[in-house]
């Protein structure tokens, strides 16, 4: 069975439609790579696994339970949205850190106001986290006093702390200078390899090739091009697919191959 | 008079001067904070309702508000009944224009919440979105991203705006001379008509440079403990 099943997803905003209609899956253990040009909808999908959005139509379950179900009638409360959203974490593009708290707080604040565990527990997780986004230096240090890209693993190693069962990332590096990507990358590579499973918009294409296990394709709301890394970048299908990827080589060169 | 005379004649005002201070802040910068997320609110009445009351409030001078809070009761009730209350008050706990100190407490109060007001909605409303979905997917609740995450950052957002106001306060709390409350500048005028001495008025100056410099510096340090962080 699948972890993570999206059924028939669609959002509108007023009258922009934004998604129309996703159906995808994600097993335990994969890395999902979502492609496309800005505006295809690629975010607004993140925002509703999220629930920082709520899909007007469709299906969301986890490991086989449904969580979401824009059909269902009843509106889900606060508390069952904050349960449910829990099975995800967020990393932003703008990493959205918590400017007054130092990098050991930013990371111990959510699990200790949800009680997951002593306080002694709670920091010696989030420490090992801390030495595994490579910051063990930094802990006591604020935002402010960060590099970008220092920021966005710090955001990951925050993400990480409540253990979510798929963790998605909105353009990780987007906001980054070309020199930071590759320590925030590398730091995504290293969770593939102990087995999270993860969900990453991204604009790197090189990087999707290499770490995904799965590839979608977005082009105005739809999944225009579904599969592995090899059959979406090498042999796609589609017309859309093939004119996003060119276009690609030649504002970033051919390095591809 | 001698000048420790003076001093202690104006001290008596100036104390008057700084209960208003005080019980102005003190009610007005949490009622301030009510009528914020009032004028915040996605429902359409309250929302409307609140701005409308900090128009009104804002756009009227307050020193007619003051007049307005005092003379109201005496339209209402009958003079005889205020003054009576008044004289009630001063024979009894020899307090004198117990009314009028009343109504200005309420009327600053009312003021100043309104202004303070106007600083919250700005310091909540210049908040990034970014931080509160990112307290939104690490699974907090409403109020404890607004007390763990935002509520710091705003504080420290509204202090260079609040410290002004807060200047301002105990320079407007003069305007309480206008229905004969005895702050400071009304005990100098006292002093002027009935010792015929005018330099007292001038010396009230001193008293609230020496206050005005104290607040500065009080002030200057809550800015300084936020400096550590940049947001």
């Amino acid at each position: 069975m699948a972890l993570l099943e999206v059924k028939n997803i669609y959002k509108s905003f007023g009258k922009t439609e934004v998604l129309k209609g996703l159906d995808f899956s994600l097993e335990k253990g994969e890395v999902l790579s979502i492609i496309g040009s800005s505006g295809s909808g690629k975010t607004t999908l993140l925002r509703c696994l999220n629930f920082l959005e709520m899909a007007d139509k469709g299906t969301i379950s986890v490991d086989g339970k449904v969580i979401f179900d824009a059909d269902d009638g009843k509106k889900l409360t606060d508390n069952e949205i904050r349960e449910n959203r829990l099975h995800f974490g967020l990393v932003f593009q703008s990493f959205n850190l918590f400017p007054q708290y130092s990098v050991l707080q930013n990371i111990t604040l959510a699990p200790t106001l949800l009680k997951r565990g002593t306080a002694e527990e709670i920091t010696e997780n989030a420490m090992s986290l801390i030495d595994r986004v490579g910051l063990a230096d930094k802990k006591d240090n604020y935002p402010c006093e960060l590099s970008g890209g220092q920021q966005q693993r710090v955001a990951i190693a925050r993400a990480l702390a409540l253990e979510p069962d798929i963790l998605c990332f909105d353009e990780p590096t987007s906001a980054l200078d070309p020199e930071l990507t590759g320590e925030v990358l590398r730091v995504i590579r290293g969770l593939k390899n102990t087995g999270s499973t993860m969900i990453v918009v991204t604009h790197e294409m090189e990087f999707a090739k290499s770490v995904s296990d799965k590839v979608i394709f977005m082009a105005d709301g739809v999944i225009e091009e579904y599969g592995t890394p090899q059959e979406v970048f090498c042999n796609p299908k589609s017309a859309k697919t093939r004119s996003f990827l060119n276009k690609d080589i030649e504002t970033n060169g051919l390095r591809m191959g | 008079m001698s000048f420790w005379e003076v001093t202690l004649f104006l001290f008596d005002g100036f104390k008057i001067s700084l209960l208003i201070f005080a019980v102005t802040l003190l009610c007005g910068a949490p009622l301030g904070l009510p009528i914020a997320f009032c004028s915040m609110s996605r429902f359409k009445p309250i929302k409307y309702v609140a701005k409308i009351f900090v128009w009104i409030v804002r756009g009227i001078p307050l020193m007619l508000q003051i007049f307005i809070l005092y003379y109201t009761p005496s339209l209402l009730f009958g003079w005889k009944i205020v003054r009576d209350m008044d004289i009630y008050f001063q024979v009894y706990y020899g307090v004198e224009n117990v009314g009028g100190i009343v109504m200005v407490l309420i009327a600053f109060t009312i003021n100043y919440a309104c202004y303070f007001s106007e600083i919250y909605r700005g310091g909540i409303e210049s908040i990034s979105k970014g931080q509160y979905e990112a307290g939104y997917v690490l699974g907090l609740t409403k109020s404890q991203i607004f007390r763990k995450i935002i509520l710091k950052q705003v504080i420290k957002r509204i202090v260079p705006p609040m410290s002004n106001e807060i200047i301002t306060l105990i320079k407007d709390t003069a305007l309480a001379n206008c229905i004969a409350v005895a702050e400071i500048i009304l005990q100098a005028k006292i002093l002027a008509a009935e010792q015929a001495i005018i330099w007292p008025l001038f010396f009230t100056g001193a008293f609230y440079l020496i206050f005005v410099g104290l607040l500065t510096i009080i002030l200057g340090r809550v800015e300084k403990k936020l400096d550590y962080f940049r947001s």
